[in-house]
């Protein structure tokens, strides 16, 4: 599965955003906008980067992800899906009674979720326990953490991070998807957090910023910070746009937490397929 | 069970500083991360000896009980060591979002419990923890009596698989119990059987509840003692037989809503008829004052535990 091109796993970002918008519409309940902000860096993870077993979901030497945004569990369970970690069928019971595809991850029940999340802001402290395991058993696992610009309103984010720059922790990286939208509008305008990748460079990360649509600066940024010893946490900023891939929803506030009707969702499915427009 | 004479007096989080650090030398899983105030919570013999397993994330409660989280799912058995008020209030949906809905091997084990840390006002006091720990599903609910059994029941929290929330207390308080009382989590312990009255106590007021006891029988008053140190799960057969004489006090150093006194209600309540008087904080915040004035002042006292004895039996 590993060393795709960019160009494969622009293919495999597509069908991460389809199956995306088919659980949403099928569960008539979901977040689509974070969602398909968050697909391209997701496909470049599962399916180029992580160190993961869909046999073995609970290695030990695995690789972790930790969703802390994770009212957009639907991207990370359909790359979950793709990979095999439960069968493919399952995707039809999103938000469903009795499914293992929670509205919010649950590490209990669905395979190769690696922390429960919905409660926003607490995620990357779980990410620097789980790295700080890693460096005293000198294992190699790196830890990766996804996190919302608006997430990073919530104080807790802040306090991991020093955390982190502390106990030198270069196995964690932290990625912000920085799509500046959030419930009730602007993040720019609810509150507004100025530049993140100055914050988490101010805090003693080595932060990279990029465009989170553009899997070659993905892949180049995976590249450059994959083997580094040199004691800092990582943090990559991707400028997104929420709901991208699908017109009427791209940079579209009320897309946070709305499920298409079935006229949207086949003109969501009809774009998509057409391919990410430029 | 209890030392007659002059009683020896040592502070459960002593207790819990000399078993974690035995406990640690024993396990390399075990791990404490501490919130800046290790030296209170008595964790610095284990940070100096053991710094491997230690994790200091400075002041930031609801941060450091994510990384005990993180380090729980990689199979160490992290305790979270800070106040209560802190660790059960400011790191409350924290522990439920992360801790108990995964059931994850996480304990939060802080020191100044109820109103011990008298002095210090109501800011620093707590008399909410158990009763807000005690609504999360899975999470298991401990506070020793003293500096024997707080080892004891710190050992059985390392050794139970699941999140266990010790209350530890500030003062040093009279030893009831010597090295080889054994406690079981869930498991009340008996101190004293008796057919007219029943008397629940735990924590820093156990000791009170001895003496009242001990008065009542020169009274002519038949007592039942239990230590109730695990309010969940509660030990119902306990409350059963102190419900056969028809009348129990509970003591306890909390707020009497939803502490040790309201388990026992509900049990009560549920099971049948008895009268249940609760003896604690009464819903109201402490001030800065000697210990002893702040438990006088909501009655938490020897002398209102047998009075309220001689008037639920009309003597």
């Amino acid at each position: 599965m590993k060393n795709l091109s960019a160009e494969q796993l622009k293919e495999k970002a597509k069908e991460l955003r389809i199956n995306t918008i088919n659980m949403i519409h099928e569960a008539q309940s979901g977040h689509p906008g974070g969602s398909l902000s968050a697909a391209d860096l997701v496909a470049a993870l599962y399916f180029g980067e992580m160190n993961v077993d869909p046999q073995n979901p609970k290695w030990e030497d695995r690789d972790r992800f930790i969703l802390s945004k994770g009212h957009v569990c639907p991207i990370q369970y359909s790359a979950l899906a793709m990979r095999g970690f439960f069968p493919w069928e399952v995707v039809h019971t999103l938000r469903q009674e009795g499914s293992i595809l929670q509205g919010h991850p649950d590490m209990k029940k669905c395979p190769g979720i690696d922390i429960s999340t919905g409660s926003l802001g607490q995620g990357l402290s779980c990410g620097v326990g789980m790295a700080l395991a890693g460096k005293r058993d000198n294992r190699d696992y790196r830890v990766f953490a996804l996190l919302g610009d608006g997430e990073c309103q919530e104080g807790q984010v802040w306090e991991a991070a020093q955390t982190a720059v502390k106990y030198r922790l270069d196995n964690l990286v932290v990625f912000v998807d920085n799509n500046r939208l959030q419930c009730d509008g602007c993040c720019d305008e609810i509150m507004p957090s100025g530049d993140l990748a100055e914050k988490f460079r101010a805090f003693g990360f080595d932060t990279h910023r990029i465009n989170g649509h553009s899997m070659e600066e993905i892949v180049e940024t995976l590249d450059k910070i994959r083997d580094k010893k040199d004691g800092l946490p990582t943090c990559v900023v991707l400028d997104t746009v929420k709901g991208k891939g699908v017109s009427y929803m791209e940079d579209v506030v009320v897309w946070h937490g709305m499920a298409p009707n079935d006229e949207q969702y086949r003109q969501a499915i009809s774009e998509l397929e057409g391919g990410l427009r430029a | 069970m209890s030392k007659t004479a002059v009683m020896e007096k040592i502070a459960t989080r002593d207790a819990f500083g000399a078993e974690i650090l035995a406990l640690g030398k024993e396990n390399e899983n075990i791990f404490v991360v501490d919130i800046d105030i290790g030296k209170s919570c008595k964790t610095t013999d284990f940070s100096t000896q053991l710094p491997q397993q230690h994790v200091n994330v400075g002041i930031a409660e609801q941060n450091g009980c994510g990384v005990a989280v993180g380090l729980a799912t990689t199979g160490k058995i992290p305790f979270v060591s800070t106040y209560a008020v802190f660790g059960s209030l400011r790191m409350a949906e924290q522990i439920r979002q992360e801790v108990c809905y995964p059931n994850l091997n996480v304990k939060i084990a802080c020191s100044h419990g109820g109103l011990t840390p008298a002095n210090d006002g109501a800011s620093h006091q707590c008399i909410e923890d158990m009763g807000v720990l005690r609504t999360l599903p899975n999470m298991t609910v401990i506070m020793g009596a003293d500096y024997y059994s707080t080892r004891k029941l710190v050992r059985a929290a390392a050794e139970y698989k699941g999140p266990v929330y010790l209350r530890f207390t500030r003062d040093a308080i009279p030893v009831v119990y010597t090295e080889e009382d054994s406690f079981e989590i869930g498991k009340a312990k008996k101190l004293r059987d008796g057919t007219d009255l029943g008397i629940i106590a735990n924590g820093d007021t156990l000791h009170l509840a001895i003496e009242a006891a001990r008065e009542l029988e020169e009274q002519g008053i038949s007592v039942k003692l239990y230590d109730m140190h695990t309010i969940k799960p509660l030990d119902t057969e306990a409350v059963k037989d102190c419900m056969t004489t028809g009348k129990i006090i509970t003591v306890e150093d909390h707020n009497i809503i939803n502490g040790l006194g309201s388990a026992v209600s509900e049990v009560v309540a549920e099971l049948g008829s008895c009268v249940v008087r609760r003896i604690g904080v009464q819903d109201q915040f402490g001030q800065s004052a000697p210990y002893e004035r702040l438990l006088e002042m909501n009655g938490i006292t020897k002398e209102n535990i047998i009075a309220t004895a001689q008037g639920l039996l009309g003597r």
